[in-house]
């Protein structure tokens, strides 16, 4: 045996030694991880806890002094600014006259005067919000100017059908209201 | 009942456009395979046309656009701030240096400057965003090359960051997080401290990372020596991130063209001038080290102050016109925004840069007379993400 294939023989003696220990290694790092306690969670039974920080489908903030009415204006500024035309908000037309109020009107036409029309309330009168469209990037939530926009926190909202995903906020508020899960100001709802 | 067609009868046998402008080549003996798009190893809707001669790739031709979404087109139909959404969504993994890319064009554009809270949380968002996208690309590479256990080891790691950056940006992936003049939320203690323990836990775990995958024999045997890729081949396709890096040349954009407020931290640029799929593996073991590192610097110095600029962009707001380029380093290269305005609301014209696209270009090139096991290993070292590399 020359000296050449003695050199060839203890590299691969030396080689397969370094494979084996490194083999060993892995394992360890593998077998520590077998007896530590487990680091995922169970959906259904158990949740993560940082839901409230995740920012879920958009939500109208109601007023301080009637927690079912919107701070909206009806301006539509988020449908303008929104990406992907996710709103539909038309707003209140102004109160129907009553009789003795055309007859007002009627007598100050005759007499020469202007009349005045009654002011629309602003208020918005249907506030639709299609969640299947939103990317959630919050261009409305900056540009409404009324402050009448967060995120909730819910992330379970899926849905068998399109239809379902478009919310109607107004009736999301009032219903919140009723059940008096309503936090004021830039506090979200979770469920 | 009627009887049904046939199942096959309309379909055309003769392969698509791309497999029969594919020509055979002169020997009979080879075969031509389609790899992808539904492929394991490609991460997505990437489809790479084989010529292959018994296990060997004779030629190789990636096909792309399954996954076009119109991103520079889309562009000339919002308004710039109706178009950041877009940002998160062009490369999912590191989608904040892809929202920098957008509102630093934007700024330059229209001679906004930045308040310097808001250029902290932005390198340390950004930071963070970088580990996390390596840390997939390290957990899927493995997975690619056989190994199951160390994808759960980064996904946990991965969680951390996830939850950190949930706070501020209020998603887990698709960021849509900084605006032009600022960010959109501040970060608060909390949140600094998670990242600096972060750091220190993610320390410790890159010893692990080592001991577990860097040093293994079968890992090591597998990489070494396959698919290097010379510095020349690099500047003619126009590679750039780790790819380039790992092929000897320290090109980082954070160096090279110093933007926002890198100039201020202590960093390294890895490099390996191995060219191989390992030294590209290493380069980006090596860079997880040096984010950590400007994490620590950007939260032990972040100044208190305003995180929007007054004035910043609204709703109805319209750019001067002109043209701007804007550069970040992204974790898979060099991204690059152009936009030309012409004084409207919306873009002109917006040019995306995607690093990923130059960098799968010089597949083709660097597949000749490999096997087919070393593709998927060269593929994974490039780090593809195709709806970055589609647009």
């Amino acid at each position: 045996m020359d000296l050449g294939e003695l050199d060839a023989r203890k590299g691969f003696f030396k080689e397969t030694l370094a494979g084996l220990w490194s083999l060993v290694v892995g394992l360890k790092v593998t077998g520590k991880y077998f007896f530590r306690p487990q680091i995922t969670v169970h959906y259904p039974r158990r949740t993560v806890d940082n839901i409230p920080s995740f920012r879920g489908p958009i939500e109208l903030i109601s007023r301080e002094e009637d927690p079912a009415k919107p701070k909206c204006g009806a301006c539509s500024m988020c449908v303008s600014a929104c990406p992907s035309g996710c709103f539909t908000v038309t707003k209140k037309r102004p109160p129907a006259p009553t009789p003795e109020e055309i007859a007002e009107q009627k007598e100050k036409e005759a007499r020469g005067e202007k009349v005045k029309k009654k002011a629309a309330p602003k208020e918005p009168e249907r506030f639709l919000y299609d969640y299947s469209l939103c990317s959630l990037c919050g261009t409305c939530v900056e540009a409404c100017p009324s402050g009448a926009l967060r995120f909730s926190a819910s992330p379970y909202r899926a849905a068998f059908d399109r239809k379902e995903l478009v919310f109607d906020l107004l009736a999301d508020l009032a219903e919140r209201a009723r059940e008096d899960r309503n936090p004021p100001g830039t506090g979200k709802t979770t469920e | 009942m009627t009887e049904t067609a046939p199942f096959f009868s309309d379909a055309d046998l003769a392969g698509d456009f791309y497999t029969r402008r594919f020509q055979p080549g002169p020997s009979e003996n080879t075969l031509i395979l389609n790899m992808g798009p539904q492929h394991p190893s490609t991460h997505g809707v990437l489809r790479i046309v084989l010529e292959v001669d018994g296990e060997y790739i004779v030629r190789a031709e990636p096909v792309l656009g399954y996954l076009h979404r119109m991103h520079e087109r889309m562009a000339e139909e919002k308004t710039y701030l109706q178009y950041l959404p877009n940002m998160g969504r062009v490369d999912y993994l590191h989608a904040l240096a892809w929202n920098w890319a957008f509102v630093g064009a934007v700024e330059r554009l229209a001679g906004i400057e930045v308040p310097e809270r808001a250029e902290y949380i932005r390198v340390i968002t950004t930071e963070l965003n970088r580990v996390a996208s390596h840390l997939v690309w390290w957990g899927a590479y493995l997975l690619d090359l056989g190994a199951f256990t160390p994808i759960l080891y980064a996904f946990e790691d991965r969680e951390w960051i996830l939850d950190l950056l949930q706070t501020p940006t209020g998603a887990r992936l698709t960021y849509s997080y900084f605006r032009p003049g600022g960010v959109a939320a501040d970060i608060d203690k909390e949140f600094l401290k998670g990242a600096k323990d972060f750091a220190v836990h993610m320390r410790d775990r890159l010893k692990m990372y080592k001991d577990l995958v860097t040093d293994n024999i079968i890992f090591r045997k597998r990489l070494e020596g396959i698919g290097p890729i010379s510095l020349d081949m690099c500047r003619r396709y126009g590679a750039t991130g780790p790819v380039v890096r790992g092929s000897g040349l320290a090109y980082d954009v954070r160096r090279a063209e110093p933007y926002s407020v890198y100039d201020r931290f202590e960093f390294e640029i890895p490099t390996t001038g191995s060219g191989d799929a390992m030294g590209r593996y290493r380069v980006r073991m090596e860079e997880l080290e040096q984010s950590l590192r400007i994490i620590e610097q950007a939260v032990d110095s972040i100044p208190e102050g305003e995180i929007r600029v007054k004035g910043a962009p609204k709703v109805k707001w319209k750019a001067p016109a002109g043209e701007a380029y804007f550069a970040v380093e992204g974790g898979r290269g060099k991204i690059g925004v152009h936009l030309v305005s012409d004084g409207s609301n919306r873009p002109y014209r917006c040019k995306l840069r995607a690093p990923g696209f130059s960098n799968m270009s010089l597949f083709g090139e660097i597949a000749r007379g490999i096997l087919l096991a070393d593709a998927v290993a060269i593929l994974g070292s490039l780090d593809l993400v195709i709806p970055e590399m589609d647009r």
